[in-house]
């Protein structure tokens, strides 16, 4: 018996259990993979709706860009995953055009060119976050597993090439993390860890590299900022002293929803953004925030799970590289919020207020639900 | 099984172990989140929770309200409205520094200057920006919603009768602390105790909710001053009118209930507004009526002849020889205008004899003598109560030259307040009760005590009388309708090197009605610079003026109407 018939027939025998199943597969849907995605997405609006100061239209707003974002998940999920393949390199081409236009033409926007106006105001690194994992699976799916050094060769240079024109932005935040999603493919593709070690030595001067020719001032600051925040209680530490404060101050069960002090009296900043988790921390306590990790978690643990039961090379590698970048977007917020990480700005996923990155987060996770629902139900 | 689907399988199965492997590392990471979660949600949740509540937390002053002052008829005199004053944390302005020019605008204030003060700061938490705004002047900074700008409300003093009463009641500082006068005197009574409240804040300090209050700010209680207004205006404008016509340095007028021995009104020139902290300076705000000393001059004489019928040698019907209108003490030579040859005590008086006076000063007993003197209140503090009082000199008996009784007689070698002087002649006035002054609206009089008898008083009342009929030294300081009994006094001024030639104290003091005084009133004019110096042309007018007025404004029986025969007024009185 093969593995994959086995879980056939468990699901032809969990088919008659309710029509409602059969409706989501034939809509292309996961059913837990979504119910995973809700409630994320509910548990952040109520804390949302506390750290907007309870302002009904931000709340609205955020309501009808989920919205968007999940019939944008929907209408991904509709596309078989050998037509995302074959699109694969024009998408990713087109990133690339994007992105040089942006350090050519792009509106500046707090000190960096993040943004192009094509009708709709976008930001070409969205693409890039969902292209380079893409383009990485495509390069490795004929090609045998463990990929030769050759190869991966011509992967890092698919990879590194988004990521330094999304660095000159400056926007290294989202470079580090696409570079993840890429160096994520290699990883799943059976990259030795041998190499693994080799560059994580290499990351060393790299981190050097990076420090001395590519990170402003103020994200050198972020660092140190972070090493010794009461350095400058009032000025650069003062986001991560607030955010710490908020947090601990909740305790095991919170101050309670809409009534942290914290939060509420505006000493936290950016607390609808980048730093919601710390609201979270400080309303809900500990229970809120293991809940919500646990969400997370899940989520992440059914991304793998569809990964694992991927029919081709492609798929499985795509869909494990967006499940674990996922989790990486989780950690590194929560561990920047919680004072163990340097600043970056990179929001809570699907519970930090905006629109942008959204939309891409769940066009990933539309990917990963056509995957797992275009997969050939009767293997020869 | 198919070769294909072997390898497939193997395909999966390796790439669930890379999943495993790639998946456990993250766990790891998750897992050092949720320690971190617990580390400062449970372990480290005290610690936090305080820096909350420090941040959130703030203890806030509640001013209290001070007491107002009233006058005797309950009109105001100082009163505290509720003023705001800006203040900031300069740290936190310190994060807006692009909008210091717009919020000097809206104090009103330099902009450079202010940004300079901000700056020399930087260190403090505390800055009043601007002090006693007008509450919608306050609400317009605090509008700007600046970080670290926050408002404080307190009272401000005005004083709606000014310079009128501006000695007596002196005036507070910035802090609504009493600095002179009543307010100072009675700083404890008025001053209230500031209260505290704990309040919730958020980061631009804007107070959000009072948590608790912590203590309740005790308000001060009212003052009702002794004065009253009226007398107090008329004694004000007939001095300033006064001191201009004589060209005068200073002045100093103090009207005594004789009944009570409240203070009716005490005014002094030059004064100042103390609404206005421009005119703040010593030689203006001093409360020369209390605070300065004179030599009385002739004006001491009715407490000699006081102390002279006191000591039994003297009777009222007693003559003394004034002949040959001077004496001889050592080397002194002590005189008269003229001989007066043997002249009565009312004659010593009313013709304010030098030598007569000091003929029956030498006569007495020091230690009778300075005993009189000190019961009269002088060389005593009254019981004013007022900051900076003197206490007038008098020298002890034991010290006394031969030729100190002799001058004492006419009031030199003895320094009084205009206050002590008056003090003294109300105890003539109440037949011979000495009443402790009072600054404040009494309920109860003073009973005083006795220091002369009856009779001694009523004696020396009548020949004070004397000085004000014709043919006396004070007829300028006689009233229509009333009878008056009354000294006047010149005294030349003592300065460095010894007495001056040019520079007198022009006094009056005096009783009115004679018949049952109600009024005791002194006069001082200091340093006159007409032609006139003499307290019969200087300081009787204005006794005359100040005397006559206050008397119609309490209406006190008139009694000396020439139609009436004087027994129906006394019976009309007595009643």
């Amino acid at each position: 018996m093969r593995f994959s018939d086995t879980e056939q027939l468990l699901e032809r025998k969990a088919a008659p259990l309710g029509n409602a199943a059969r409706i989501m597969r034939r809509l292309n849907i996961d059913g837990k993979l979504l119910g995973g995605l809700l409630l994320i997405c509910g548990l952040g609006l109520v804390v949302l709706f506390s750290a907007v100061g309870e302002d009904m239209d931000l709340w609205l707003q955020q309501c009808i860009r989920l919205s968007v974002a999940i019939v944008g998940m929907f209408v991904v999920a509709q596309l078989p995953p050998d037509v995302l393949r074959r699109w694969t390199p024009w998408g990713y081409g087109a990133g690339l055009v994007l992105l040089i236009l942006v350090l050519a033409f792009g509106e500046v926007g707090q000190g960096a060119k993040r943004w192009l106006d094509l009708g709709i105001r976008f930001q070409p690194s969205e693409i890039m976050k969902l292209a380079v994992p893409m383009m990485a699976a495509w390069y490795l799916h004929d090609r045998q597993l463990p990929p030769k050094a050759g190869h991966m060769l011509i992967i890092a240079v698919l990879v590194i090439a988004p990521t330094a024109l999304i660095a000159m932005q400056p926007d290294l935040g989202t470079a580090l993390l696409i570079a993840t999603a890429g160096f994520l493919v290699l990883v799943l593709a059976g990259m030795s860890f041998w190499l693994m070690a080799v560059l994580g030595l290499m990351s060393v001067p790299g981190a050097m590299v990076l420090w001395n020719y590519f990170m402003q001032d103020y994200q050198k600051q972020r660092v140190l900022t972070l090493l010794n925040p009461d350095s400058d209680p009032l000025g650069a530490g003062y986001n991560i002293i607030q955010s710490k404060i908020a947090i601990g101050s909740g305790g095991l069960f919170g101050k309670g929803w809409t009534n942290g002090s914290q939060a509420q009296l505006e000493f936290l900043p950016e607390r609808q953004t980048d730093f919601i988790f710390a609201v979270m921390g400080e309303e809900l306590g500990l229970l809120g925030v293991l809940s919500l990790l646990g969400l997370y978690l899940f989520v992440v643990g059914r991304g793998l799970y569809i990964a694992i039961q991927a029919p081709d090379t492609y798929a499985r590698l795509l869909a494990g590289s967006i499940s674990l970048t996922f989790l990486v977007y989780v950690l590194v917020n929560t561990a920047m919020v919680t004072g163990i990480v340097p600043v970056v700005g990179i929001p809570l996923p699907l519970v930090s207020f905006g629109g942008t990155s959204m939309v891409t987060l769940m066009a990933g996770f539309g990917i990963l639900m056509s995957i797992h629902t275009h997969r050939k139900l009767l293997p020869h | 099984m198919s070769r294909a689907a072997e390898t497939k399988q193997q395909t999966t199965r390796r790439f669930a172990g890379r999943v495993a492997i790639v998946l456990t590392f993250f766990v790891l990471a998750a897992s050092s989140l949720v320690a971190r979660a617990v580390y400062l949600q449970v372990l480290d949740k005290d610690f936090l929770n305080r820096q909350a509540d420090t941040r959130h937390l703030h203890t806030e002053k509640i001013s209290a309200h001070r007491g107002s002052i009233t006058d005797r008829n309950g009109e105001p005199l100082a009163i505290s409205t509720p003023v705001d004053s800006v203040w900031a944390n300069p740290k936190e302005l310190a994060s807006a520094v692009d909008s210091v020019p717009k919020l000097a605008a809206a104090l009103n204030l330099d902009s450079p200057l202010l940004m300079r003060r901000i700056t020399r700061s930087m260190d403090k938490q505390f800055l009043y920006l601007k002090r006693h705004l007008r509450p919608d002047e306050a609400h317009r900074v605090m509008a700007l919603k600046l970080p670290g700008v926050n408002v404080l409300r307190e009272y401000r003093r005005y004083y709606p009768a000014g310079e009128v009463a501006g000695h007596l009641i002196g005036f507070t500082s910035v802090d609504d602390d009493g600095q002179e006068g009543l307010e100072l005197a009675f700083n404890h009574w008025l001053g209230g105790e500031s209260g505290a409240k704990r309040v919730l804040k958020d980061r631009l300090g804007r107070p959000v909710e009072n948590v608790e209050s912590i203590r309740p700010p005790r308000h001060g209680k009212d003052l009702a001053a002794s004065i009253d207004l009226r007398l107090q205006y008329l004694a004000y404008r007939t001095l300033k009118a006064a001191i201009q016509q004589h060209h005068a340095d200073s002045g100093s007028i103090v009207v005594l209930d004789v009944l009570t021995g409240e203070v009716l009104a005490m005014v002094n020139q030059p004064t100042y507004n103390p609404n206005d902290r421009a005119q703040f300076s010593a030689e203006r705000y001093r409360n020369r009526a209390i605070t300065d000393i004179f030599e009385p001059g002739s004006s001491i004489k009715p407490l000699i002849l006081a102390a002279a019928l006191e000591s039994g040698r003297y009777r009222p019907s007693s003559t003394v020889d004034t002949t040959p209108g001077y004496i001889m003490v050592g080397p002194k030579k002590i005189e008269d205008h003229r001989n007066l040859g043997r002249i009565s005590l009312t004659t010593v008086l009313s013709r304010s004899s030098n030598v007569g006076a000091s003929k029956i000063a030498m006569s007495l007993e020091p230690d009778q003598l300075w005993r009189t003197m000190k019961s009269f209140g002088l060389g005593s503090l009254t019981s004013s109560g007022f900051p900076g009082e003197s206490a007038g000199l008098l020298t002890h008996y034991s010290h006394w030259q031969p030729i100190s009784r002799a001058t004492l007689a006419y009031g030199y070698g003895v320094s009084v307040t205009p206050l002590q002087l008056t003090q003294a002649f109300a105890a003539l006035g109440s037949d011979g009760w000495l009443r402790p002054v009072s600054l404040v609206k009494l309920d109860q009089p003073n009973v005083g005590e006795r220091i002369i008898s009856d009779d001694t008083a009523k004696a020396i009342r009548r020949m004070m009388e004397e000085v004000v009929r014709p043919g006396g030294t004070g007829t300028k300081a006689s009233v229509t309708g009333y009878r008056v009994a009354g000294k006047t006094g010149t005294s030349w001024k003592f300065a460095a090197g010894g007495y001056s030639e040019d520079k007198y104290v022009s006094v009056f003091a005096g009783l009115a009605p004679a018949s049952n005084p109600r009024l005791a009133i002194v006069v001082v004019i200091d340093e006159p610079g007409g032609d006139l110096y003499y307290g019969s042309d200087v300081a009787a007018p204005v006794f005359a003026d100040v005397m006559a007025e206050s008397l119609r404004l309490l209406a006190v029986p008139p009694d000396a109407l020439p139609a009436l025969d004087s027994g129906s007024v006394m019976q009309a009185m007595s009643q």
